[in-house]
């Protein structure tokens, strides 16, 4: 592969596995603290007044980040994707325009009016704007949703013979497509179990320490909450998701599975070690029949394999590898299913010690919620979009576009390796004062004033 | 091929051209403040008091930028995927200015360390200027047209972007914002900050007049290849002199109105100049992407216009609503009582 591509391909990854670190933190944080807020101006218990303003903060400390890093993003295309850029423009750039004009402009004109709006509005308009804020990363998330799931279904498109480019044909039916609809819930659920984890762990942190119990009490149960129903809304969707999968891109599908033939009923793989070279499985643990079910609610459909798909993606667009890295899709697939798994379960432990008023009396739960919890989060998240993104591999548009010879022809390796470098040692630089921050206010815990002057003066800059 | 001006093409490039006014407009003062910081901010106290009058507001201002962007995509893929690849390494940076500004925003009042607040206000001087240096530059080279071939990619490599006239637009772009962030001092702080900020606007209305007026000058006589510049470029001008007498008569807010325009001025110039160009090639004029080569379909530019329309007003009505909520000055006494 021309060193360009590889590298372009390379920054891609890292950038945007790297924004959505703090992406889905966002998704369901800003929602949490509202209804914080929320509570507070209705029943004025200085309680959840503490809780706003501890979370609050650590909520802007993650947006900073969160902010900065999606700038990137909306210009990567045009510099390193040139190619690609002037193909699906014509699709692809009026979500991304969309995006811009109906979510960050709420989301940062809101924020900046909640942080230094304390004192100039009235709590019910305060608490509005965070609302606002919330709405806006819903907004953000779904638009950014439309483009990045057409390149995985791409639909209400023609291709123009004059120009080669493909063209919007029906927007209704991109923005209705299935493959958005089951891929908008499943993040949306994502966010919520995301932020439910890491609220999780930073409650049972002070828990353990018997610090702030009142607060930190009231905290990990709504997380708790938060986390299982998260994270079982996330299986539930992605149970969904994974059946449009096997409709519109069996490949995937089966390669996650490390499926080389087509299978009825089709078993799923626990444990499986590839043999590319021969087309087969050199060893695999099957649960037999789990496959079919999953894939179409049935105990004995039939479940088509590798050999099979890539014989007829031959027959289709010519000859060519079209089976992407199985490594990456097949454990990428377990990790975040399994790390689902773990989270449901952290989330039921923590509904139920909440509701039997135990919750700070177990130090193992404890340490499960702050280590495993906030890990498996980080992890099924970063596996989720590797998964989906490399599993989609040779195409760049789903078997329109291939994303060989999509990167900026007029773009040296050179300039690439730069920003790639460049970029990456940037982030790697802001991860230490965004999480030395992080650790900082979160180990501090939430003062003991609770004035709305106080939490005025400590959120301005 | 003579296609009228009255088509969605047109209109998108007119609206494009708005969001960049209305970024530059606005992030053009957050740079000025920025670039000032370390001059009229004597002390950590002063710094806040001038990072707080942008504070609210800041990010707002900068999603014009993405906005434009993604307008730019959206309407003109052909010219989103030419500029962005062709200026990749100017780019870059000011990616890295932009990224390391904003997070300083954030951060910086939330450490007591002395050193930590310097290291986040150097960000905020150099992810200030940096960027109004390489917007000027990037503008720069738009009004005296790119090597593009016909392919319609630009193939001049980095260093023919760094050519002396677009460099001296960039010095223009620094003086005028550093000037529009002056003034904008003098409207939202008081106390010492506001005494320094009036001194910093009288001499930055002189030296910022004196090289826009330069660089105009330059812009006419280069000729050949590039943007025809027409008359705004001296309106422009004229603009930026009469903020000198406003300035010294302490009218600040109409001073600050004057640099408003005189982006406003700039920004049409160089848009109506390219007209129907949106990037000119120095190769050979048949090889320019205009707004009818470069745009897309129909279809993407009648949503994207019903969007806009519904749209953009109501941003600009909760936008407005921010300034108003945030109208008062900003002095010492907002600052300190902030533990941290
Ligand atoms: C499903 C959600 C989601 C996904 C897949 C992405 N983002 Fe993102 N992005 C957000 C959800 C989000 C957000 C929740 O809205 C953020 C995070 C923190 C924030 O301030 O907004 C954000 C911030 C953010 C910003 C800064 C906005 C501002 O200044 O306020 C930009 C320009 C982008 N993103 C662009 C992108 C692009 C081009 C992506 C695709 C490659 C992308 N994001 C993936
Ligand atoms: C919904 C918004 C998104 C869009 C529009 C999008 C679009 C793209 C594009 C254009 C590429 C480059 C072409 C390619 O290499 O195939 C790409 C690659 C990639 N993206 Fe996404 N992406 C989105 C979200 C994400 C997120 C949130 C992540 C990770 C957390 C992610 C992870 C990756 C990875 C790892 C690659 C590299 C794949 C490879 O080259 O093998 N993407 N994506
Ligand atoms: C518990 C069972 C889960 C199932 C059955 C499941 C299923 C799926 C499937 C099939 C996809 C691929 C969609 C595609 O390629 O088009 C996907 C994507 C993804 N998953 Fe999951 N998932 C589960 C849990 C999780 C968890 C716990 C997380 C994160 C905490 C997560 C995060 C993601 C993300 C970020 C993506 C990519 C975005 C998207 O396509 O919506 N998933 N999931």
């Amino acid at each position: 592969m021309d060193a360009a591509l590889l590298l372009a391909r390379w920054q891609f990854g890292i950038v945007t596995v790297y924004h959505w670190l703090f992406v889905p933190i966002t998704l369901g944080i800003t929602w949490m603290v509202a209804i914080m807020e929320t509570a507070w101006v209705r029943t004025k218990n200085p309680v959840y007044l503490r809780m706003t303003k501890f979370w609050g903060k650590l909520m802007l400390i993650n947006f900073a980040i969160g902010v900065v890093t999606g700038i990137v993003q909306e210009f990567q295309f045009g510099m390193n994707w040139s190619t690609y850029s002037r193909f699906v423009g014509d699709i692809f750039g009026a979500p991304l325009a969309i995006e811009a004009l109906l979510a960050f402009f709420i989301e940062s004109t809101f924020l900046g009016l909640w942080i230094f709006g304390w004192k100039k509005l009235s709590p019910k308009v305060h608490v509005f704007t965070l609302w606002m804020v919330a709405f806006g990363t819903m907004a953000s998330a779904f638009w950014i949703l439309v483009a990045g799931s057409w390149m995985q279904y791409p639909i209400g498109y023609v291709i123009n013979p004059a120009t080669g480019r493909a063209e919007m044909a029906n927007f209704l039916e991109i923005v209705t497509s299935k493959m958005l609809w089951s891929q908008f819930p499943h993040t949306i659920f994502v966010g919520f179990a995301t932020a439910g984890a890491v609220m999780l762990g930073v409650s049972a942190w002070h828990l353990a320490r018997k610090n702030h119990l009142e607060v930190m009490r009231k905290s990990a149960a709504f997380a708790s909450v938060a986390l299982l129903v998260g994270a079982s809304g996330v299986a539930l969707t992605g149970h969904f998701l994974g059946q449009v999968m096997v409709e519109v891109q069996p490949m995937k599908m089966a390669a996650a599975e490390a499926l080389w033939e087509t299978e009825q009923p089709a078993s799923f793989s626990l444990f499986a070690v590839g043999d590319k070279e021969n087309s087969r499985n050199a060893v695999n643990v099957v649960i037999p029949r789990a496959l079919s079910l999953l894939s179409c609610n049935n105990l004995d459909c039939e479940v088509r394999g590798i050999n099979d798909l890539q014989a007829e993606m031959v027959e289709n667009h010519g000859p060519g590898d079209y089976i992407p890295n199985l490594f990456v899709t097949y454990w990428g697939f377990r990790l975040m299913v399994g790390s689902g798994m773990l989270m449901i379960l952290i989330g039921a432990l923590g509904v139920w010690f909440y509701l039997r008023g135990k919750l700070d009396e177990h130090w193992w739960f404890l340490k499960l919620a702050l280590w495993v919890g906030i890990a498996a989060a980080f992890i099924g998240n970063a596996t989720g979009w590797i998964f989906t993104e490399m599993g989609r591999q040779p195409w760049v548009v789903y078997e329109v576009l291939l994303t060989e010879g999509t990167n900026s022809p007029t773009v040296p390796a050179a300039w690439v390796a730069t920003s790639l470098i460049g970029l990456s040692l940037l982030y790697g630089l802001l991860a230490i004062p965004a999480v030395y921050l992080f650790v900082k206010f979160a180990k501090a815990g939430p003062g003991e004033e609770s004035e709305n002057e106080d939490v005025a003066a400590s959120m301005v800059y | 091929m003579d296609q009228g001006i009255l088509n969605l093409e047109t209109l998108w490039f007119v609206l494009i051209a708005v969001l960049w006014t209305g970024f530059f407009f606005l992030e053009g003062f957050d740079f000025g403040v920025g670039i000032l910081l370390p001059f009229i901010g004597k002390t950590d106290e002063d710094r806040r008091v001038m990072i707080n009058t942008i504070g609210p507001t800041w990010d707002g201002n900068e999603v014009w930028l993405l906005t434009a962007g993604g307008a730019m995509f959206a309407a003109f893929p052909e010219w989103y995927a030419t500029m962005f690849s062709g200026f990749y390494l100017a780019l870059l940076l000011v990616l890295v200015g932009l990224i390391v500004r904003g997070v300083a925003f954030e951060y910086r009042s939330k450490n007591p360390n002395a050193a930590w607040r310097s290291m986040w206000d150097w960000a905020i001087f150099v992810g200030s200027f940096l960027p109004a240096l390489l917007f000027g530059v990037a503008f720069g080279n738009l009004v005296r047209g790119l090597e593009i071939d016909a392919a319609g990619e630009y193939v001049g490599g980095f260093w023919a972007l760094l050519n002396p006239y677009s460099l001296a637009m960039g010095v223009a772009a620094v003086a005028v914002f550093t000037f529009h962030g002056a003034l904008f001092l003098t409207l939202k702080s008081k106390g010492v900050v506001y005494d320094r900020a009036v001194s910093v606007a009288g001499s930055m209305s002189i030296a910022a007049t004196v090289i826009l007026a330069g660089v105009m000058v330059w812009s006419y006589i280069q000729g050949d290849g590039g943007v025809v510049p027409g008359l705004l470029p001296i309106l422009a001008v004229a603009l930026l002199a009469a903020s000198i007498w406003l300035v010294r008569s302490k009218i600040f807010a109409w001073a600050f109105a004057l640099t408003g325009l005189t982006i406003a001025a700039i920004v049409a110039a160089i848009f109506i100049g390219m007209y129907p160009n949106v990037m000119t090639s120095t190769i050979d004029p048949a090889y320019s992407l205009t707004v009818f080569n470069a745009s897309s379909s129909t279809m993407t530019l009648q949503i994207m216009s019903v969007v806009a329309l519904i749209f953009v007003p109501i941003v600009l009505g909760y936008q407005t609503w921010s300034y108003w909520v945030f109208r008062k000055r900003i002095g010492r006494e907002e600052v300190t009582t902030a533990p941290h």
